[in-house]
């Protein structure tokens, strides 16, 4: 009799959707039917299942081919090379469980290397800015619950997290909005008109690289300095800001969700740094709260485990071992890669193959590359050494942290058939990394 | 010969380019995803560009060649829009501003008609990046 899993996560995007039902085969090998999820969702939990998944690691040959090799080699092989290195980067995380980020801390510390996390090249400009403004956050349940504005500034769930809209912000009824989205003013900020502009009740189609400007003019409207507003600010007239201002400042409870279109462009940590002030000023008036829309569905994951390891979340120089150090520019992965400064590189459940600026990925290369994530990709293709693990969520459960900081326990649906996870990987490789470490003192 | 002139480059999500790359960065459907570069109708025309022909995309730090459609989720004229991924990433500027994150968004391109250009596959593009592509 096939099997029905309930309260499954899935990984896929910071939504961490864990409402998901899974019906598997019964050898618990094959996922036969998941409900619940979006698209992109599905297409994981069938290439979970795929047959032609990667099981054993492969390694690059002198002529460029891949040959299968065993998991003892595999661990070997990166150890002795963490161990040679004097600078090696471990970056990724993005599809990792909270168990695999802290063995993967436990590797780089006795390595002695950097280790980053996804956010480096996206969310990372907003941990900057709330390390200055602070963060007046919610979670996506006090969203659901409370929330009659929604603000998507920057950020396009309709493709980007597909359930946030009918899961937390616009659709659900909730406790206080009952009514849901007959209630519930949406309001899109955003260059393009997007699928989420297109549900919204405003869209203000803002000049690209110029939301600082309407941050600015938002702001100067709560703070009662309307009159010297021009007449135009980035692209917006003068009227629909005033319109938009006096949503906010009327709001029962009010959240902004903010994506990439603010983390990547022009004015980076400062367009979120003025966002949050914004949430600050508009606190006088209402009730209102900030969120960062997560890419992952364990982004968030690093950032909280490495916290509490080392102090800080992301682009960590753990090369004196016994202190931790941040400081993005110098400790990011793009900007050390573009300057040359490791000498080893590890990709793990990410693909800076094909997400990095190809110049990056050109410095990467010129070092030994590990890959360990489940799929093929760009970077398994190009790496001299691919380590193929379970992916979390299907082959194997654990912790993750959705976009909101909420712990969820993540299930296994199928029997991960030989594949190792990403802890029991990277504990092995730390253990050998000891062995070496004790073997050279 | 159409004039050069400058478009405001953005990369960024679809939930097309989110399928096919679980579905596998090699597949053809990655491949359909990503290498299109969404305009404005009028740029397209300013530039001599048809829809659904090849056009190179140039920046300060590299070239690409995709394929000029016109923006469903519309942009307005002057801004373009790459979505993420191996494409994108062949004229992403490595400057991150001094945060990590490198200029994915907001950073020029000229955009050339090409219709005699080839695409190139994802593979084709990361591995002649490294000098590991070989012709089968």
């Amino acid at each position: 009799m096939p099997k029905v899993i309930e309260n499954v996560g899935c990984p896929y995007c910071g939504c961490s959707c864990d409402d998901v039902r899974v019906t598997v085969s019964d050898d618990g090998k094959k996922v036969l039917e998941v409900e619940n999820v979006c698209a992109i969702g599905t297409e994981i939990f069938k290439h979970g299942s795929s047959d032609h998944r990667i099981r054993k690691p492969r390694l690059r040959q002198p002529d460029g081919s891949m040959k299968d090799i065993t998991y003892e080699e595999a661990i070997e092989w990166t150890a002795q090379h963490l161990y040679k290195a004097k600078k090696p980067l471990m970056y990724g995380f993005g599809s990792t469980n909270c168990e695999g980020q802290a063995a993967a801390a436990r590797v780089m510390e006795t390595a002695g290397g950097m280790l980053d996390n996804c956010a480096t090249i996206c969310h990372g400009p907003s941990f900057l800015a709330i390390f200055d403004n602070g963060y007046p956050t919610c979670t996506l349940g006090e969203v659901k619950n409370r929330a009659d504005v929604i603000v998507y500034w920057g950020s396009n769930p309709a493709h980007a997290h597909p359930r946030h809209m009918s899961r937390y912000s616009i659709f659900p009824r909730g406790f206080f909005t009952g009514k849901g989205q007959k209630k519930r003013t949406v309001i899109v900020v955003d260059p393009r008109y997007t699928d989420t502009a297109n549900v919204a009740d405003i869209h203000l189609r803002v000049k690209q690289g110029h939301d600082y400007e309407l941050f600015d003019a938002f702001r100067m409207v709560v703070n009662g300095h309307a009159d010297d507003l021009p007449d135009v600010v980035a692209d917006v007239p003068k009227e629909q800001i005033l319109e938009v201002a006096e949503i906010m400042a009327n709001a029962r409870f009010g959240t902004t969700f903010f994506g990439m279109g603010l983390t990547h462009s022009d004015g980076r940590n400062h367009n979120i740094d003025i966002a949050i002030s914004l949430t600050r000023d508009l606190n006088k008036v209402a009730k209102w709260t900030i969120m960062a829309m997560r890419g992952h569905y364990n982004i968030a994951g690093p950032g909280v485990v490495w916290s509490w390891t080392f102090g800080f979340p992301y682009c960590l120089d753990l090369t004196k071992k016994n202190y931790a150090h941040m400081n993005p520019g110098e400790t990011s992965s793009v900007d050390m890669a573009m300057r040359d400064e490791v000498d080893m590189f590890i990709n793990i459940g990410t693909d800076a193959g094909a997400h990095f600026p190809i110049p990056a990925v050109q410095h990467l290369k010129k070092h030994p590359w590990v890959t360990i994530d489940p799929s093929i990709n760009m970077a398994s293709e190009i790496s001299d050494l691919h380590i193929p693990v379970c992916i979390c969520g299907v082959d194997v459960g654990g912790v993750v942290y959705r976009m909101d900081n909420v712990p969820i326990q993540f299930r296994q649906v199928i029997d991960p058939q030989g594949l190792l996870d990403d802890e029991t990987l990277l504990n092995k490789i730390a253990d050998r990394l000891d062995e070496l470490n004790a073997q050279g003192a | 010969m159409a004039e050069k002139y400058i478009l405001n480059m953005i990369t960024q999500r679809a939930v097309e380019e989110g399928i096919a790359m679980e579905i596998g960065k090699t597949s053809p459907e990655y491949f359909d995803a990503c290498n299109i570069i969404e305009m404005n109708e009028q740029d397209m025309k300013k530039l001599g560009i048809l829809k659904n022909t090849n056009v190179r995309v140039t920046s300060e730090s590299g070239q690409v060649i995709v394929k000029a459609v016109v923006a469903r989720q519309t942009v307005y004229p002057g801004l373009c829009h790459i979505r993420q991924g191996v494409w994108a990433n062949q004229v992403v500027p490595p400057r991150t501003q001094s945060t990590g994150a490198p200029q994915y968004s907001g950073f020029p391109v000229t955009v050339e008609s090409a219709p005699e250009e080839k695409l190139k596959t994802a593979l084709q593009l990361v591995q002649g990046a490294v000098g590991m592509w070989k012709e089968v």
